[in-house]
């Protein structure tokens, strides 16, 4: 469709540098890729399409680089780091502290739970425990993240259906709450820098307990009405039911965790695996998908969000008075001992690792994140091929990406 | 001379407020004979052009308003009071920003684009009856002319792909072809119906031939029956994948290929082609009011005294509202399940509703006691059983079900 | 039935219509400009020293030890020494900061600063409408503009600052108490000299 263009293909990089008329100008600026039968001869063209980074619907600055046969993807090539921060080359040239504060730029979704991600592998070098009341306040802390972050991802996913900020409004209202809490706790709204070494840095109050019951109490209900208002809704259903499957072998072997492994119906979660704090202590199931495409990833949220729920319930029942730092932990001239230490938890997004070698100096001598973002991403283009261009951005939402972390 | 025209507009104005045949006469023969054709087209047109590009500053103003109560947000509410001239405002951001032509677009196509898009539309406006005596030309194929002109706008979608030269317009212009043609069959087909039952072509005719009341109360309506209401609902589905709205809108679909066809067009071209959007969609809502709502027609017999323009504009705008409401719901179809919804559902559907129409029609000589009841029940049950049917089969040949999870411990 | 689940979730905006009508718990947001969201008791945004007294040049808390440059992650803070002791409100000699600029483009407000700080001299402020034109000049903050009174942080951080001055006057009154301690030991350190001192001189006669 495209060959009747006339003359050359393609305008490289020099000619679009040149000032004064370019020397492709007027003409094709389309890449075409002939496309062959198998006995050689032409049937078309393949189209190109570079989507983003200024794409709106890549979630940052995220570009997959597609070849398409019509509407169909036959290559699809992901290009990150755009975003790319240096966040583990700056880490391991600050104290052991200083990076806490950008840990919290990785997932800024899920500040929360970097941060324990973080503090837990620290604890793990300096041999800190952190006493009962900081380990509940973590849950709670946790499982609020957790909410935050499948609601905004439900939202998102809808938003890229093409739902029109409908759903997305809907669960930013609820967000809002969780953010307040947060705020009041942490002071601040997306970037908390809330867990130290061996505890958390600000304690609850009685007033914060109560306002967060009542939140989580309202969770169920707007549960209920995001449900009523999508789950059953017939484009929503056919649009999502089939589509990028993950089988469970690839999923495996490509070191997927997290919801989209759990959607793929491998019963991993490392809350009951590792039984990190004090998650033993808890009653909650892990939601398990049959399918692996991206209905079940998308209900797998949902239900993992009702099951958070259930937690938040009995940590914000059970929470016992008590101190939150660790006694022998400190703030200033913070040095572990030799050593390497890797933490890990149930992030939102998957398992989100921090593997810290200490030389005995103020910084870590090496540090090194495990983005489950980034891991999760690297079957895009299996999940991706055969499927439309309107598939490749459901799924690419359903992996749930937050390019802070994929890049770093 | 003067006075003569000042009493004619006078005149006209009064007669138009009223409600009255031929406001136009008087005030033409104030000019002289060779000129009057023209001033009586003019009287037409800048009317029409008026009240619809002001309702369509309004309608984006209520739709940017009502979606935001859908989405709990106040909408716009900074520009004067309640944010009432923020279409003004919008206005003029269009008008002054730079208009961009991309340097490998086919320029002249690129600037025709728009304008084919909006002449067709508006000359759609040219067989609606707007009210009791409002109607610029009653002509006697008034709806295959609608058809016609509106069909013409998806070679303007194309060539707006076409010319930007830029993939995404490209992918959008061909997804709205194929979406566009598509839905044409079913729109006109389900027209057909009640022009078989109202035996005519001219507009002014099938709005004539719903007047009247069953009961007292209860209009003669082609929706209040059973082929009516189905034809109802597959015109709105199509006319809403025809005016490219929300779960329709896949040939702009912002989330997917940016903005579609609409990618490379900025400033007053954009503008123009957001204009020729809405106005489409009103020609198309207004050409729902009038098959199958009664047109002109007030609801109630009491209500008759209201100037009959006034409730096709209310018929009118509930049904914008109702898209609005539409689009604020509900997520986008892949244009694949379009096409199937269209060719495997849609199609078959307004053929039955054909064949149902003329079994009504048929069944009308039916006189003995209770045929009326008979009647309707026959044709509601030959409209529902291939819906539940064909619905199952449509979602079913997907293997797309009511999903269980397991829960692990 | 096809159609069951669109319906439903019309039914569901329509609710929500309605409902930001009569329910302003569904409506988040608040008009701006005229409405704000008062700021939480525990809000960060940027810091600010506080200075006690009313003389922000003479009460400033802070000393210039340099922690807080050293331990904030993105190096936003920069302090010169003063050469020379300068009395602050008390009268006491203290070393004071003779430059400290905060870069609130480059701080990421994470309260690090405030944590470290040995002498409670930096805290975090919650005032959030900093938009200038120029964003380097008008964006890196001196010392004056740092400097707040105690009075302001009590006002925004009421609970906390209440916590501070206990603490700070718990530390002053055993620094008191020590120094009192000190100074009488001091005293009877002199008296004992001084008597030591007297009482040699009788002890040698005998020894004549």
């Amino acid at each position: 469709m495209i060959s009747d263009a006339p003359g050359q293909m393609g305008m490289t990089s020099e000619s679009a540098s040149q000032v004064p008329l370019p020397e492709g100008a007027g003409q094709s600026n389309y890449t075409v890729i002939p496309k062959t039968s198998a006995e050689g001869t032409s049937e078309g063209e393949l189209l190109e399409v570079a989507m983003g980074p200024q794409h709106p619907s890549t979630h940052g600055v995220f570009r997959m680089d597609v070849v398409l046969d019509g509407e169909h993807v036959v290559k699809l090539k992901p290009v990150f780091g755009y975003l790319h921060r240096n966040h583990e080359q700056i880490a391991e040239s600050t104290t052991y502290l200083g990076s806490m504060p950008y840990t919290d730029r990785l997932d800024y979704l899920c500040s929360m739970t970097n941060n324990w991600a973080y503090a837990l592998s620290v604890e793990k070098l300096a041999g800190l425990q952190p006493p009962e009341r900081a380990e509940y306040i973590r849950i709670i802390t946790a499982e609020l993240t957790r909410l935050v972050n499948h609601t905004c991802l439900v939202g998102f996913l809808l938003q890229d259906m093409g739902a029109l900020g409908t759903p997305l409004m809907y669960a930013f209202r609820e967000r809002e709450l969780i953010l307040d809490l947060f705020e009041a706790l942490s002071g601040s709204r997306m970037m908390y820098n809330y867990m130290r070494f061996g505890g958390c840095r600000v304690d609850l109050s009685a007033d914060w307990i109560e306002q967060a019951k009542q939140v989580v109490d309202g969770y169920s209900r707007f549960l209920d009405e995001f449900e009523k208002l999508l789950t059953e809704n017939e484009i929503l259903v056919s649009r999502t039911q089939g589509v990028g499957v993950l089988t469970v072998k690839l999923a495996i072997n490509a070191s997927i965790t997290g919801p989209m492994l759990r959607a793929s119906g491998v019963n991993y979660d490392i809350r009951k695996v590792d039984k990190y704090g004090i998650y033993d202590r808890f009653d909650f199931r892990i939601p398990l998908g049959d399918h692996g495409d991206v209905y079940d990833r998308y209900m797998i949220r949902v239900l993992e969000m009702r099951e958070s729920v259930k937690i938040l319930n009995q940590a914000l029942r059970d929470i016992p008075a008590g101190p939150i730092m660790d006694p022998k932990a400190k703030i200033r001239g913070f040095r572990p001992k030799a050593g390497e230490a890797y933490g890990r938890i149930e992030g939102p997004k998957g398992e989100l690792g921090f593997y810290l070698i200490s030389d005995g100096s103020p910084n870590p001598y090496r540090y090194r994140v495990r983005p489950p973002s980034l891991i999760n991403l690297t079957v895009l283009e299996d999940m991706c091929l055969g499927e439309t261009v309107a598939d490749v951005v459901i799924i690419l939402g359903s992996v749930d990406i937050v390019l802070g972390e994929v890049d770093r | 001379m003067i006075g003569e025209f000042f009493k004619g507009l006078f005149l006209m104005i009064w007669k138009v407020v009223t409600d009255q045949p031929d406001p136009k006469v008087e005030f033409v023969s104030v000019f002289p004979a060779t000129i009057q054709p023209i001033i009586s087209v003019l009287l037409s047109i800048v009317p029409i052009i008026m009240v619809f590009a002001s309702l369509f500053a309004l309608t984006t103003l209520l739709e940017r308003k009502g979606l935001g109560r859908i989405q709990n947000r106040l909408g716009p509410n900074r520009v004067g009071p309640f944010g009432l001239f923020q279409p003004v405002a919008d206005g003029l951001k269009m008008l002054t920003k730079e208009d961009i032509v991309p340097h490998s677009a086919d320029k002249l196509i690129h600037f025709l684009a728009p304008i084919v898009l909006l002449v067709p539309t508006l000359l759609a406006y040219a067989v609606l009856p707007f009210g009791q005596n409002m109607v610029p030309i009653d002509m006697d194929a008034g709806i295959l002319f609608f058809f016609a002109v509106g069909a013409s706008t998806e070679l303007s979608i194309f060539m707006a792909g076409w010319s930007s030269r830029n993939k995404y317009s490209l992918l959008g212009a061909m997804r709205a072809i194929a979406q566009m043609i598509s839905y044409e069959i079913p729109l006109i087909i389900s027209s057909v119906t009640v022009i078989m039952i109202a035996g005519s072509l001219s507009l002014v005719e099938i709005v004539d031939k719903q007047s009247g009341y069953h009961f007292g109360f209860l209009p003669h309506w082609n929706v209040f029956t059973p082929w009516g209401l189905a034809g109802f609902i597959i015109f709105l589905i199509a006319s809403l994948a025809e005016s490219n709205r929300s779960p329709f809108d896949i040939p702009e679909a912002e989330s997917e290929i940016i903005a579609g066809h609409l990618t490379e067009y900025s400033g007053f071209k954009y503008a123009l082609f957001f204009l020729a959007e809405y106005l489409g969609m009103f020609a198309v809502s207004g050409l729902a009011v009038t098959l199958f709502l009664g047109g002109w027609r007030a609801p109630l017999p009491f209500l008759e005294i209201v100037p009959s323009y006034i409730w096709f504009l209310l018929k009118l705008m509930g049904l914008v509202c109702l898209f609005i409401w539409i689009r604020g719901t509900l997520p986008r179809l892949r244009v694949d399940q379009l096409l199937n919804f269209a060719w495997k559902f849609m199609l078959p559907m307004s053929l039955i509703n054909l064949f149902v129409a003329a079994i009504w029609h048929f069944t009308s000589v039916w006189n003995f006691r209770g045929a009326g009841l008979g009647r309707w029940l026959l044709c509601a049950a030959m409209i529902a059983v291939p819906y539940v049917w064909l619905g199952r089969t449509l979602i079913g040949n997907k293997k797309i079900t009511h999903r269980t999870y397991r829960f692990a411990n | 039935m096809l159609g069951e689940g669109i319906i439903k979730g019309m039914v569901e905006t329509a609710k929500n219509f309605v409902g930001s009508y009569h329910d302003p718990k569904r409506l988040t947001t608040v008009e701006y400009p005229e409405n704000k969201i008062p700021a939480k008791e525990n809000a960060r945004n940027f810091p600010f020293l506080v200075f006690d007294g009313v003389d922000a040049d003479k009460g400033l808390r802070c000393v210039a030890c340099q922690i807080c440059e050293k331990e904030c992650p993105p190096k936003c803070i920069y302090i010169i020494k003063d050469t020379v002791k300068k009395p602050d409100y008390m009268g006491k000699m203290q070393i004071q900061p003779k430059i400290f600029d905060i870069d609130i483009s480059v701080c990421m407000s994470c309260q690090i600063c405030v944590e470290v700080c040995p002498f409670e001299a930096i805290k975090m402020d919650t005032q959030f409408e900093l938009s200038t034109t120029d964003r380097f000049e008008n964006l890196l903050l001196n010392k004056r503009e740092l400097a707040k009174p105690n009075e302001y942080y009590h006002k925004i951080h009421p609970t906390e600052a209440t916590e501070v001055d206990e603490r700070l006057a718990a530390e002053k009154a055993k620094a008191e108490a020590k120094a009192k301690a000190d100074a009488e030991a001091k005293a009877k350190a002199t008296v004992a000299a001084a008597a030591a001192k007297a009482a040699p001189t009788p002890v040698p006669a005998p020894a004549k």
